[in-house]
């Protein structure tokens, strides 16, 4: 999975991130955009005609992972990326139009019977 | 215009809801393996990263030069319908990341405390987290074979966990077993609100 995601920046030896700050081009914090984004929050790609020419190979990369929902942890762990690094990179995604989360508002579900009832069902469903 | 909108709305629709399941105990007590078990992918693991004391890194500023050292998650997945997906997250076991455990544990529907009668003790300090959150959990004890067997109202009393909390008897590599550990923390999970409401 991680092949290509960039051997400049991840290093078995090393440990997983040589060079985060790099990696954000010198941006320490999530957009606004990508502000809510938790281990679970659910991103997608769209298909979209924006111009890709200023996003970086991760960018891309977290572009083609999304084509199906993922949540944020899944990103970071196919990208081989701490959280934090991927928090960034997915809120400028989600700043530009690329990827989309939930409509924050319905971002925590609310724990209710029903909700957990479907969750039931799907685990003896298993 | 119009179109545009409707589209948009529909693509928002089609980005799934999560819950997710918190697995936490000690070190090696057989948490990744109980993931592994139920989960539909082989289990994840994501990294986050840390200053070298072990303080969260939320700001990325001069992260450069100074010491860093990670602290990694293992997770699977259980797709439930395509508008939800119910993942399952070990907790790390050092008692330093604390604060990971907080980020597991805000939203998560429940946990459960997997422990090894080996070593009852390593379960006390999840047991302890969890009561003073509020947050629905059940015991699983994970049954090593060639460990002491107890019974269940001896754990109970060396775990000091009251009657009202479910404990099971579980083996961490089996599917099925694993599955009715789940199914009893979300009955758990279902009680509680039930006597809530
Ligand atoms: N014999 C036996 N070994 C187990 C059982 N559950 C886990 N293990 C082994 O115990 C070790 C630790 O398990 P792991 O799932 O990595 O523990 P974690 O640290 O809680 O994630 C691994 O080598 C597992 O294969 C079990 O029920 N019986
Ligand atoms: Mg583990």
């Amino acid at each position: 999975m991680s092949q290509h995601s960039g051997d400049w920046w991840y290093d078995e030896a090393a440990g997983p991130m040589v060079r985060p700050y790099a990696m954000v081009s010198g941006r320490t914090r999530p957009k606004p955009a990508g502000e809510d984004l938790t281990l679970t929050t659910q991103v997608r790609a769209l298909r979209t005609n924006s111009e890709q020419g200023t996003l970086s190979v991760e960018h891309l990369e977290i572009i083609k992972l999304c084509r199906k929902p993922l949540s944020v942890a899944e990103v970071a762990a196919y990208l081989h990326a701490p959280l934090v690094v991927v928090k960034v990179l997915l809120s400028d995604l989600i700043q530009r139009g690329d990827v989309i989360t939930r409509d924050p508002s319905r971002t925590a579900v609310p724990v209710d019977m029903n909700l957990l009832q479907k969750v039931l069902d799907g685990v003896r469903a298993i | 215009m119009v179109s545009v909108q409707s589209e948009q709305v529909r693509e928002d629709l089609s980005v799934p809801s999560s819950v997710k399941i918190v697995i936490a105990g000690g070190f090696g007590v057989g948490k990744t393996t109980m993931v592994g078990a139920v989960s539909e992918i082989t289990p994840l693991r994501t990294e986050e990263l840390l200053t070298e004391a072990g303080e969260e890194i939320d700001d990325l500023a001069g992260v450069e030069g100074k010491n860093t050292t990670t602290v990694a998650l293992d997770f699977g997945r259980i797709t439930i319908s395509s508008e939800l997906v119910l993942y399952l997250f070990g907790t790390p076991g050092q008692d330093r990341f604390w604060f990971m455990w907080d980020e597991l544990a805000v939203g998560s529907i429940g946990a459960v405390v997997l422990v090894d009668t080996r070593r009852l003790e390593a379960g006390f300090g999840a047991i302890d987290f969890f009561e003073r959150r509020r947050i629905p959990f059940i015991v699983a004890v994970n049954c090593f074979e060639g460990s002491h067997s107890y019974t269940a109202q001896e754990m109970r009393v060396a775990l000091d966990v009251s009657d009202n909390v479910p404990l099971v008897l579980c083996d961490a590599r089996d599917r099925e077993s694993c599955k009715k550990v789940l199914v009893s923390v979300i009955e758990h999970a279902m009680n509680r609100l039930d006597v809530m409401a």
